[in-house]
C-alpha cells in the first residue's frame, strides 16, 4: 500500500503540469512577439526557454507572471486561472531577473524582510538567515542595495525569489552578472531545489552550456514560435550540431542571413 | 530633499515677503498671518501629492516595480501603501514647517483652532487624488511624464483661491472653483479667520468632491495599469 502510494506520488510528480499554456499569443499592433505557442512545465522539472533576442522569451515569461496580457490563448498555473486567482498564484510562485533590482535605500536584510512580509513568510528571521547564508550574503546584509555590485544584487534577488519556497520559479537570465564560481553554485542550488523540493523552474539564459547542463527540457523560440522542443540532446541532434551553442549560432546566423 | 529642502525654501521666501509687507500700515498684518497660514495649508496638499508620487518614482527608479507586481500585492494594496508613506512624509515636512513658522515669524497655525484639522484632512485627500492620477500617467507614459510629479499640483493653485478670495476671480473661474475641493478648504479657512465659526457648507462640499476625486483617481490608475499590461510595457517602466 505504502509502496503504491509512493509510486503514485512519483508518477503524479512526473506528469503533473504546473503551468499549461495553450495557443498563447501576444501581438503589439501588427507585430506578434509570441504566436500561438503551446507548452507545459511539469512539477519538479527545469524547462529552459532559449532563442535569439526578440524571440519572445521575456514576453512569454511576463504573460505567465501577469505583467503582460495575452492577445489570445489560455494559461493555467497550478491548475488555477491567473485572471481569477492572481494573488493565490503569485503567493506560490516567484521570479528573479538580473534586469530587475530592489529598493536602493534599503539594506539587503531590510529588502528581504519587506518581501518576506509581502509573501507572508512564516519564521521570517530564520528563513532570511538561511538565505543569507546560502547566497553568501551575510557579510553584506547591512549594506544598502545602492552600494552593491550587480552580481551581489543578483544574489539578493535570487534570495528574494526563494523566500516563499515557491512551487514554481521563473528565472530570466538569473546568472547573467554572476562570476563563474557563484554562477556554478547557483546552478547547483537550483538543481538541488528541484530534486529535493520538487520545485519547477522556467529558465531563460543566453549561456547555452548552462542551459544544456541544467535544463531537463528545452523550448527553442524564434520569431515568437516554437521551432523545437524536447531534451537538449534531441534538439542538438535535430539541428545537427556538436552542442547547444552551435545549434543556437546556426539558427541565429540563418536568421541574420535572411534579414 | 522633498521633506525639508523645498518646504524650508517656500517658508523662507514667503515669510520674507510677508515680513516686507508687514512694514506697511493698515489692515496688512492680518493679511500676513493669513498668507503664512495659506502657505502652510497649500504645502500640506502639495507634500501629500508629492510624497505619494515620489514613493512611486523611487520604486520605478530602483527597477523594483516588477518585483512588487509579481508578488501577491494587489494594485489597491500598493496604492494604500503609497498613501501611508505619503502621510509619514507629510507629518515630518508639515511639522517642520509649522515649527519654523512659529520660531521665525511667531505664527501659530493652531490659533485657527481645532477647525484646522478637518480642513487640512481634505487637502491631504485631494493631494492623494492628484498623486494617484500623476502616478497613473507616469506608469503609462514613463520617464517623459516624470516632470508632472513636481508640477501637476500647481495646476490647481490658481483655481484653489489659496492667497485670495474666490470673489475676486472672473465669473467663469468662480464656477470652476466650486468643483475644486481645495477652493472650499481655503474659502473655509478665510471664513474661520473672519467669523471664528466652522464653515459647514464648504466642508461638506470639500468632502463630497474629494470622495469623487479619489474614486475617479483610483479608477484612472487601474485603467492605466490595465492598459500598460495590455501594451506589455509594465516591465519597461522607468527604463
Amino acid at each position: 500500500m505504502t509502496r503504491n502510494n509512493t509510486k503514485n506520488k512519483i508518477i503524479k510528480m512526473i506528469i503533473e503540469n504546473v503551468i499549461e499554456a495553450r495557443g498563447l499569443t501576444k501581438c503589439f499592433g501588427q507585430v506578434c512577439a509570441v504566436q500561438n505557442i503551446d507548452f507545459e512545465l511539469r512539477r519538479g522539472e527545469i524547462l529552459g526557454i532559449l532563442g535569439p533576442n526578440g524571440a519572445g522569451k521575456t514576453t512569454t515569461m511576463h504573460m505567465l507572471l501577469g505583467l503582460t496580457t495575452p492577445s489570445s490563448g489560455e494559461i493555467k498555473i497550478l491548475g488555477l486561472d491567473p485572471d481569477k486567482d492572481r494573488e493565490e498564484i503569485l503567493g506560490r510562485i516567484n521570479f528573479s531577473s538580473s534586469y530587475v533590482s530592489l529598493p536602493y535605500s534599503l539594506t539587503v536584510r531590510e529588502n528581504l524582510l519587506v518581501f518576506a512580509r509581502l509573501y507572508s513568510v512564516k519564521n521570517k528571521k530564520e528563513k532570511i538567515a538561511e538565505l543569507l547564508s546560502l547566497f553568501q550574503l551575510e557579510s553584506i546584509k547591512n549594506i544598502p542595495i545602492r552600494k552593491l555590485s550587480s552580481g551581489q544584487i543578483t544574489r539578493v534577488s535570487l534570495a528574494k525569489a526563494l523566500l516563499n519556497d515557491p512551487e514554481i520559479l521563473l528565472l530570466d537570465e538569473p546568472t547573467a552578472s554572476l562570476d563563474p564560481d557563484i554562477a556554478d553554485k547557483t546552478k547547483k542550488l537550483l538543481s538541488d531545489k528541484k530534486d529535493r523540493d520538487g520545485t519547477s523552474i522556467l529558465y531563460t539564459s543566453h549561456n547555452m552550456k548552462e542551459m544544456e547542463e541544467l535544463c531537463d527540457r528545452l523550448l527553442f523560440l524564434d520569431h515568437g514560435r516554437i521551432i523545437a522542443s524536447g531534451l537538449p540532446e534531441d534538439i542538438i541532434k535535430k539541428f545537427g550540431g556538436e552542442n547547444l551553442e552551435e545549434v543556437f549560432l546556426k539558427i541565429a546566423r540563418k536568421e541574420q542571413a535572411q534579414v | 530633499m522633498e521633506i525639508f529642502y523645498w518646504p524650508l525654501l517656500d517658508l523662507l521666501m514667503w515669510g520674507f515677503i510677508s515680513t516686507y509687507l508687514s512694514t506697511f500700515q493698515g489692515a496688512l498684518p492680518k493679511f500676513i498671518g493669513f498668507i503664512i497660514g495659506a502657505l502652510i495649508m497649500w504645502d500640506i496638499l502639495f507634500r501629500s501629492q508629492q510624497g505619494l508620487t515620489i514613493s512611486f518614482l523611487e520604486d520605478m527608479w530602483s527597477r523594483n516595480l516588477l518585483n512588487l507586481f509579481v508578488s501577491p500585492l494587489s494594485v489597491l494594496e500598493y496604492i494604500c501603501s503609497l498613501l501611508v508613506v505619503s502621510i509619514i512624509k507629510l507629518v515630518f515636512s508639515s511639522g517642520m514647517m509649522i515649527a519654523l513658522a512659529w520660531l521665525l515669524y511667531s505664527y501659530n497655525i493652531f490659533e485657527l483652532g481645532i477647525y484646522i484639522v478637518p480642513l487640512a484632512m481634505n487637502l491631504i485627500v485631494m493631494g492623494w487624488a492628484i498623486g494617484i492620477i500623476t502616478t497613473g500617467i507616469i506608469l503609462r507614459y514613463g520617464q517623459e511624464a516624470e516632470v508632472l510629479a513636481w508640477g501637476i499640483a500647481f495646476l490647481f493653485q490658481p483655481f484653489s483661491a489659496v492667497f485670495y478670495p474666490v470673489d475676486i476671480l472672473p465669473p467663469l473661474v468662480q464656477t470652476i472653483t466650486r468643483f475644486i475641493p481645495s477652493a472650499h478648504v481655503f474659502e473655509g479657512m478665510r471664513y474661520v479667520i473672519s467669523t471664528g465659526t466652522f464653515p459647514v457648507e464648504h466642508f461638506i462640499w470639500a468632502v463630497v468632491l474629494n470622495i469623487i476625486y479619489l474614486i475617479l483617481a483610483i479608477m484612472f490608475f487601474c485603467w492605466n495599469f490595465k492598459a500598460v499590461k495590455k501594451k506589455g510595457i509594465l516591465a519597461n517602466v522607468g527604463e
